[in-house]
Protein backbone atom coordinates (compact mmCIF):
# COMPACT_ATOMS: atom_id res chain seq x y z
CA UNK A 1 0.00 0.00 0.00
CA UNK A 2 2.55 2.27 0.91
CA UNK A 3 5.21 1.57 -2.20
CA UNK A 4 1.69 2.08 -4.38
CA UNK A 5 1.18 5.45 -2.91
CA UNK A 6 5.22 6.17 -3.99
CA UNK A 7 5.34 4.73 -6.93
CA UNK A 8 1.83 6.83 -7.89
CA UNK A 9 3.55 9.89 -6.38
CA UNK A 10 6.89 9.85 -8.48
CA UNK A 11 4.83 9.21 -11.81
CA UNK A 12 2.75 12.65 -11.22
CA UNK A 13 6.14 14.07 -10.28
CA UNK A 14 7.60 12.77 -13.35
CA UNK A 15 4.46 14.07 -15.27
CA UNK A 16 4.86 17.68 -14.30
CA UNK A 17 8.20 17.52 -14.83
CA UNK A 18 8.30 16.54 -18.37
CA UNK A 19 5.64 19.16 -19.28
CA UNK A 20 7.53 21.56 -17.13
CA UNK A 21 10.98 21.42 -19.48
CA UNK A 22 9.29 23.66 -22.11
CA UNK A 23 8.60 25.98 -19.81
CA UNK A 24 11.80 26.05 -18.55
CA UNK A 25 13.61 26.62 -22.05
CA UNK A 26 11.07 29.39 -22.50
CA UNK A 27 11.78 30.76 -19.45
CA UNK A 28 15.52 31.35 -20.25
CA UNK A 29 15.54 33.73 -23.23
CA UNK A 30 12.72 35.49 -21.43
CA UNK A 31 15.05 35.95 -18.10
CA UNK A 32 17.82 36.29 -20.02
CA UNK A 33 16.39 39.44 -21.29
CA UNK A 34 15.41 40.46 -17.12
CA UNK A 35 18.66 40.27 -16.41
CA UNK A 36 20.49 41.89 -18.69
CA UNK A 37 18.10 45.18 -18.33
CA UNK A 38 18.29 45.05 -14.71
CA UNK A 39 22.14 44.99 -14.49
CA UNK A 40 22.62 47.65 -17.56
CA UNK A 41 20.09 49.45 -15.47
CA UNK A 42 22.50 49.60 -12.72
CA UNK A 43 20.74 46.48 -10.35
CA UNK A 44 23.27 44.48 -8.57
CA UNK A 45 23.95 41.32 -10.07
CA UNK A 46 22.99 39.30 -6.99
CA UNK A 47 20.10 41.43 -6.37
CA UNK A 48 19.38 40.59 -9.57
CA UNK A 49 19.50 36.71 -9.44
CA UNK A 50 17.10 37.30 -5.97
CA UNK A 51 14.64 39.15 -7.53
CA UNK A 52 14.19 36.03 -10.14
CA UNK A 53 14.44 33.70 -7.87
CA UNK A 54 12.17 35.13 -5.05
CA UNK A 55 9.46 36.85 -7.67
CA UNK A 56 9.34 34.21 -10.82
CA UNK A 57 7.04 36.42 -12.35
CA UNK A 58 7.52 38.38 -16.22
CA UNK A 59 5.48 41.10 -16.33
CA UNK A 60 5.56 42.11 -12.50
CA UNK A 61 9.44 42.03 -12.39
CA UNK A 62 9.90 44.29 -15.46
CA UNK A 63 7.68 46.81 -13.91
CA UNK A 64 9.25 46.75 -10.40
CA UNK A 65 12.91 47.01 -11.43
CA UNK A 66 12.00 49.85 -13.84
CA UNK A 67 10.58 51.62 -10.68
CA UNK A 68 13.11 50.50 -8.53
CA UNK A 69 15.31 52.67 -11.43
CA UNK A 70 12.88 55.46 -11.25
CA UNK A 71 13.84 56.25 -7.83
CA UNK A 72 9.61 55.56 -6.40
CA UNK A 73 8.46 54.85 -3.37
CA UNK A 74 8.02 51.39 -1.97
CA UNK A 75 4.22 51.93 -1.46
CA UNK A 76 4.08 52.58 -5.52
CA UNK A 77 6.23 49.32 -6.14
CA UNK A 78 3.96 47.12 -3.73
CA UNK A 79 0.72 48.89 -5.44
CA UNK A 80 2.13 48.46 -9.17
CA UNK A 81 3.31 44.98 -8.82
CA UNK A 82 0.32 44.00 -7.24
CA UNK A 83 -1.96 44.99 -9.77
CA UNK A 84 -0.26 43.30 -12.17
CA UNK A 85 -0.11 40.15 -10.77
CA UNK A 86 -3.55 40.98 -9.47
CA UNK A 87 -4.26 37.85 -12.37
CA UNK A 88 -2.74 35.32 -10.62
CA UNK A 89 -5.62 35.22 -7.97
CA UNK A 90 -8.03 34.27 -11.18
CA UNK A 91 -5.44 31.54 -12.14
CA UNK A 92 -5.28 30.37 -8.69
CA UNK A 93 -8.63 30.70 -8.00
CA UNK A 94 -9.13 28.34 -11.06
CA UNK A 95 -6.66 25.66 -9.77
CA UNK A 96 -8.22 25.54 -6.55
CA UNK A 97 -10.77 23.44 -8.41
CA UNK A 98 -8.59 21.24 -9.82
CA UNK A 99 -6.34 20.27 -6.92
CA UNK A 100 -6.72 17.13 -4.85
CA UNK A 101 -9.10 18.23 -2.25
CA UNK A 102 -7.14 16.30 0.33
CA UNK A 103 -3.90 18.52 -0.38
CA UNK A 104 -2.91 19.40 2.97
CA UNK A 105 -2.06 23.56 3.50
CA UNK A 106 1.30 23.39 3.62
CA UNK A 107 2.07 21.99 0.26
CA UNK A 108 -0.39 24.80 -1.26
CA UNK A 109 1.45 27.12 0.26
CA UNK A 110 4.45 25.48 -1.63
CA UNK A 111 3.43 25.29 -4.59
CA UNK A 112 0.93 28.17 -4.61
CA UNK A 113 4.40 30.07 -4.85
CA UNK A 114 5.13 28.98 -8.19
CA UNK A 115 2.17 29.80 -10.47
CA UNK A 116 3.04 31.71 -13.39
CA UNK A 117 0.90 32.11 -16.29
CA UNK A 118 2.48 29.58 -18.19
CA UNK A 119 2.42 27.30 -15.39
CA UNK A 120 -1.09 27.82 -14.74
CA UNK A 121 -1.37 27.68 -18.63
CA UNK A 122 -0.48 23.49 -18.33
CA UNK A 123 -1.64 22.71 -15.44
CA UNK A 124 -5.34 24.68 -15.97
CA UNK A 125 -6.28 22.20 -19.07
CA UNK A 126 -5.25 18.67 -17.20
CA UNK A 127 -7.66 16.52 -17.78
CA UNK A 128 -7.13 15.11 -14.21
CA UNK A 129 -7.12 16.06 -10.68
CA UNK A 130 -3.88 17.60 -9.55
CA UNK A 131 -1.61 16.20 -7.02
CA UNK A 132 0.93 18.25 -4.93
CA UNK A 133 3.09 16.03 -6.68
CA UNK A 134 2.38 16.59 -10.20
CA UNK A 135 2.37 20.69 -9.01
CA UNK A 136 5.72 20.34 -7.71
CA UNK A 137 6.92 18.75 -10.68
CA UNK A 138 6.07 21.00 -12.69
CA UNK A 139 7.07 24.05 -11.20
CA UNK A 140 10.77 22.58 -10.54
CA UNK A 141 12.61 23.18 -13.90
CA UNK A 142 10.88 26.82 -14.91
CA UNK A 143 12.07 28.15 -11.70
CA UNK A 144 15.40 26.69 -12.38
CA UNK A 145 15.49 27.74 -15.75
CA UNK A 146 14.08 31.28 -14.62
CA UNK A 147 17.17 32.10 -12.25
CA UNK A 148 19.85 30.44 -14.76
CA UNK A 149 18.45 32.68 -17.43
CA UNK A 150 18.89 35.56 -15.51
CA UNK A 151 21.99 34.84 -14.33
CA UNK A 152 23.20 34.33 -17.90
CA UNK A 153 21.97 37.49 -18.75
CA UNK A 154 23.39 39.74 -15.92
CA UNK A 155 26.68 38.07 -16.54
CA UNK A 156 26.95 38.73 -20.15
CA UNK A 157 24.86 42.00 -19.92
CA UNK A 158 27.39 44.22 -22.33
CA UNK A 159 28.03 41.55 -24.37
CA UNK A 160 25.33 41.57 -26.67
CA UNK A 161 24.79 43.91 -29.27
CA UNK A 162 21.72 46.17 -28.41
CA UNK A 163 19.86 44.84 -31.60
CA UNK A 164 20.09 41.06 -30.50
CA UNK A 165 19.18 41.83 -27.17
CA UNK A 166 16.22 44.27 -28.00
CA UNK A 167 15.15 41.00 -30.66
CA UNK A 168 14.75 39.32 -27.42
CA UNK A 169 12.07 41.34 -26.31
CA UNK A 170 9.51 39.57 -27.67
CA UNK A 171 10.23 35.53 -26.44
CA UNK A 172 7.80 36.22 -23.53
CA UNK A 173 5.00 37.23 -25.95
CA UNK A 174 5.99 34.77 -28.32
CA UNK A 175 5.80 32.00 -25.72
CA UNK A 176 2.22 33.21 -24.88
CA UNK A 177 1.10 33.14 -28.61
CA UNK A 178 2.35 29.30 -28.45
CA UNK A 179 0.36 28.65 -25.37
CA UNK A 180 -3.22 30.21 -26.95
CA UNK A 181 -3.24 29.61 -30.35
CA UNK A 182 -3.37 25.84 -30.58
CA UNK A 183 -6.42 25.84 -28.70
CA UNK A 184 -7.83 28.09 -30.07
CA UNK A 185 -7.45 26.43 -33.26
CA UNK A 186 -9.93 23.42 -31.86
CA UNK A 187 -12.26 26.13 -29.93
CA UNK A 188 -14.26 28.53 -31.33
CA UNK A 189 -15.30 29.89 -28.25
CA UNK A 190 -11.74 29.98 -27.23
CA UNK A 191 -10.47 32.03 -30.32
CA UNK A 192 -13.07 34.19 -29.99
CA UNK A 193 -11.95 35.17 -26.13
CA UNK A 194 -8.69 35.60 -27.47
CA UNK A 195 -10.37 38.24 -30.12
CA UNK A 196 -12.66 39.74 -27.09
CA UNK A 197 -9.36 40.22 -24.79
CA UNK A 198 -7.46 41.67 -27.50
CA UNK A 199 -10.15 44.21 -28.88
CA UNK A 200 -10.45 45.58 -25.21
CA UNK A 201 -6.73 46.10 -24.97
CA UNK A 202 -6.62 48.15 -28.15
CA UNK A 203 -9.66 49.92 -26.83
CA UNK A 204 -7.86 51.22 -23.37
CA UNK A 205 -4.68 51.48 -25.31
CA UNK A 206 -5.84 53.80 -28.08
CA UNK A 207 -8.94 55.92 -26.25
CA UNK A 208 -7.03 58.03 -24.26
CA UNK A 209 -9.80 58.19 -22.05
CA UNK A 210 -8.90 54.84 -20.46
CA UNK A 211 -5.49 56.48 -19.84
CA UNK A 212 -6.24 57.00 -15.94
CA UNK A 213 -6.05 53.13 -15.44
CA UNK A 214 -2.71 51.74 -14.50
CA UNK A 215 -1.48 48.46 -17.09
CA UNK A 216 -1.98 46.10 -14.48
CA UNK A 217 -5.48 46.99 -14.24
CA UNK A 218 -6.22 46.93 -17.90
CA UNK A 219 -5.25 43.85 -17.57
CA UNK A 220 -7.49 42.20 -15.30
CA UNK A 221 -10.53 44.18 -16.65
CA UNK A 222 -9.66 42.65 -19.96
CA UNK A 223 -9.63 39.41 -18.36
CA UNK A 224 -12.76 39.50 -16.47
CA UNK A 225 -14.57 41.28 -19.37
CA UNK A 226 -13.60 38.96 -22.06
CA UNK A 227 -13.85 35.41 -19.61
CA UNK A 228 -17.26 36.96 -18.78
CA UNK A 229 -18.67 37.32 -21.92
CA UNK A 230 -17.35 33.76 -23.13
CA UNK A 231 -18.82 32.07 -20.03
CA UNK A 232 -22.33 34.08 -20.70
CA UNK A 233 -21.99 33.10 -24.19
CA UNK A 234 -20.16 29.62 -24.79
CA UNK A 235 -20.93 27.93 -21.41
CA UNK A 236 -18.28 24.62 -20.88
CA UNK A 237 -20.73 21.31 -20.25
CA UNK A 238 -20.75 20.17 -17.06
CA UNK A 239 -17.88 17.45 -16.20
CA UNK A 240 -15.93 18.48 -19.07
CA UNK A 241 -14.05 21.91 -18.44
CA UNK A 242 -10.95 21.37 -20.43
CA UNK A 243 -12.52 18.87 -23.20
CA UNK A 244 -12.80 21.62 -25.22
CA UNK A 245 -9.33 22.89 -25.57
CA UNK A 246 -7.86 19.55 -24.87
CA UNK A 247 -8.81 17.01 -27.19
CA UNK A 248 -6.35 14.50 -27.23
CA UNK A 249 -6.21 13.45 -23.76
CA UNK A 250 -4.05 10.11 -24.84
CA UNK A 251 -1.34 11.84 -26.68
CA UNK A 252 2.11 11.12 -25.77
CA UNK A 253 3.71 13.59 -23.61
CA UNK A 254 5.68 14.86 -26.33
CA UNK A 255 3.03 15.43 -27.81
CA UNK A 256 0.51 17.19 -25.30
CA UNK A 257 2.93 20.01 -25.12
CA UNK A 258 2.54 20.84 -28.37
CA UNK A 259 -1.03 20.76 -27.98
CA UNK A 260 -1.14 23.10 -24.91
CA UNK B 1 19.17 48.53 0.38
CA UNK B 2 16.74 50.45 -0.30
CA UNK B 3 16.21 48.30 -3.67
CA UNK B 4 16.93 45.12 -2.31
CA UNK B 5 13.30 45.73 0.62
CA UNK B 6 11.69 47.12 -2.63
CA UNK B 7 12.19 43.21 -4.29
CA UNK B 8 11.55 42.07 -1.05
CA UNK B 9 8.03 43.75 -1.13
CA UNK B 10 7.72 42.77 -5.14
CA UNK B 11 8.16 38.83 -3.79
CA UNK B 12 5.76 39.12 -0.98
CA UNK B 13 2.70 41.45 -3.22
CA UNK B 14 3.45 38.79 -5.59
CA UNK B 15 3.25 35.57 -3.41
CA UNK B 16 0.07 36.80 -1.85
CA UNK B 17 -2.58 36.50 -5.24
CA UNK B 18 -0.80 33.30 -6.23
CA UNK B 19 -1.43 31.23 -2.72
CA UNK B 20 -4.46 32.98 -1.10
CA UNK B 21 -6.98 31.42 -3.08
CA UNK B 22 -5.56 27.74 -4.12
CA UNK B 23 -5.30 27.85 0.22
CA UNK B 24 -8.46 28.55 0.80
CA UNK B 25 -11.08 27.68 -2.02
CA UNK B 26 -11.10 23.86 -0.73
CA UNK B 27 -14.36 22.65 -2.27
CA UNK B 28 -16.20 22.56 -5.77
CA UNK B 29 -17.54 25.23 -7.39
CA UNK B 30 -20.89 24.34 -8.67
CA UNK B 31 -21.48 27.30 -10.78
CA UNK B 32 -21.90 26.35 -14.64
CA UNK B 33 -20.91 30.32 -15.30
CA UNK B 34 -18.11 30.52 -13.01
CA UNK B 35 -16.66 27.11 -13.70
CA UNK B 36 -17.02 28.55 -17.13
CA UNK B 37 -15.29 31.86 -16.16
CA UNK B 38 -12.24 30.03 -15.09
CA UNK B 39 -11.98 27.90 -17.96
CA UNK B 40 -11.52 31.24 -20.29
CA UNK B 41 -9.28 32.93 -17.98
CA UNK B 42 -5.71 31.66 -18.75
CA UNK B 43 -6.77 32.48 -22.53
CA UNK B 44 -7.88 36.08 -22.28
CA UNK B 45 -5.59 36.70 -19.81
CA UNK B 46 -2.49 35.68 -21.45
CA UNK B 47 -4.33 37.33 -24.91
CA UNK B 48 -4.39 40.60 -23.00
CA UNK B 49 -0.81 40.34 -21.68
CA UNK B 50 0.41 39.80 -25.36
CA UNK B 51 -2.05 42.33 -27.75
CA UNK B 52 -1.23 44.43 -28.45
CA UNK B 53 1.74 44.66 -26.50
CA UNK B 54 4.27 42.63 -28.58
CA UNK B 55 4.32 45.55 -31.25
CA UNK B 56 6.28 47.23 -28.64
CA UNK B 57 8.42 44.64 -27.51
CA UNK B 58 11.33 44.79 -29.10
CA UNK B 59 12.21 48.77 -30.28
CA UNK B 60 11.09 48.12 -33.85
CA UNK B 61 7.34 48.51 -34.31
CA UNK B 62 8.12 46.83 -38.52
CA UNK B 63 10.08 44.27 -36.91
CA UNK B 64 7.91 42.91 -34.02
CA UNK B 65 4.82 42.51 -36.04
CA UNK B 66 6.77 40.03 -38.97
CA UNK B 67 7.55 38.37 -35.75
CA UNK B 68 4.34 38.28 -34.05
CA UNK B 69 3.31 36.90 -37.53
CA UNK B 70 6.03 34.11 -37.84
CA UNK B 71 4.74 33.18 -33.59
CA UNK B 72 1.27 32.74 -34.95
CA UNK B 73 1.77 30.79 -37.89
CA UNK B 74 4.29 28.54 -36.32
CA UNK B 75 1.76 28.36 -32.92
CA UNK B 76 -1.03 27.61 -35.55
CA UNK B 77 1.62 24.55 -36.90
CA UNK B 78 1.61 23.24 -33.40
CA UNK B 79 5.12 23.91 -32.83
CA UNK B 80 6.45 24.08 -28.99
CA UNK B 81 7.03 27.23 -26.56
CA UNK B 82 10.86 27.35 -27.54
CA UNK B 83 10.90 26.98 -30.74
CA UNK B 84 8.14 29.54 -31.49
CA UNK B 85 9.76 31.90 -29.19
CA UNK B 86 13.21 31.18 -30.67
CA UNK B 87 12.10 31.80 -34.24
CA UNK B 88 10.20 34.89 -33.20
CA UNK B 89 13.89 36.27 -31.66
CA UNK B 90 15.56 35.46 -34.91
CA UNK B 91 13.49 36.54 -37.29
CA UNK B 92 12.89 39.51 -35.27
CA UNK B 93 16.70 40.26 -35.45
CA UNK B 94 16.98 39.21 -39.09
CA UNK B 95 14.28 42.07 -39.74
CA UNK B 96 15.75 44.50 -37.44
CA UNK B 97 18.78 44.03 -40.11
CA UNK B 98 17.00 44.89 -43.30
CA UNK B 99 14.48 47.67 -41.83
Amino acid sequence: MCSMLTKETKDEYRDGFIKGIPICLGYIPVSFTFGLMAVTGGLPRWLTIFTSISNVTSAGQFAGVQLIFAGAGLFEIALTTFVINMRYMLMSLALSQKIHEETPLWKRLIFGFAITDEIFAIASVERKKLTASYMFGLMSTPIFGWTLGTALGAFTSGLLSDRLSAAMGIALYAMFIAIIIPPAKKSKAVLITILEATAIMCIFRYVSFFDFISDGFKIIIATVIAAGISAAVFPVKEGGDSAEAAESGCAAPAKEEADI
Amino acid sequence: MKAFISVLVMAIVTYIPRVLPVSVFRHEIKSVFIRSFLFYVPYAVLAALTFPAIIWSTGSELAAAVGTLIAIFLAYMEQGLVVVAMAAIVVVYGAGLIF
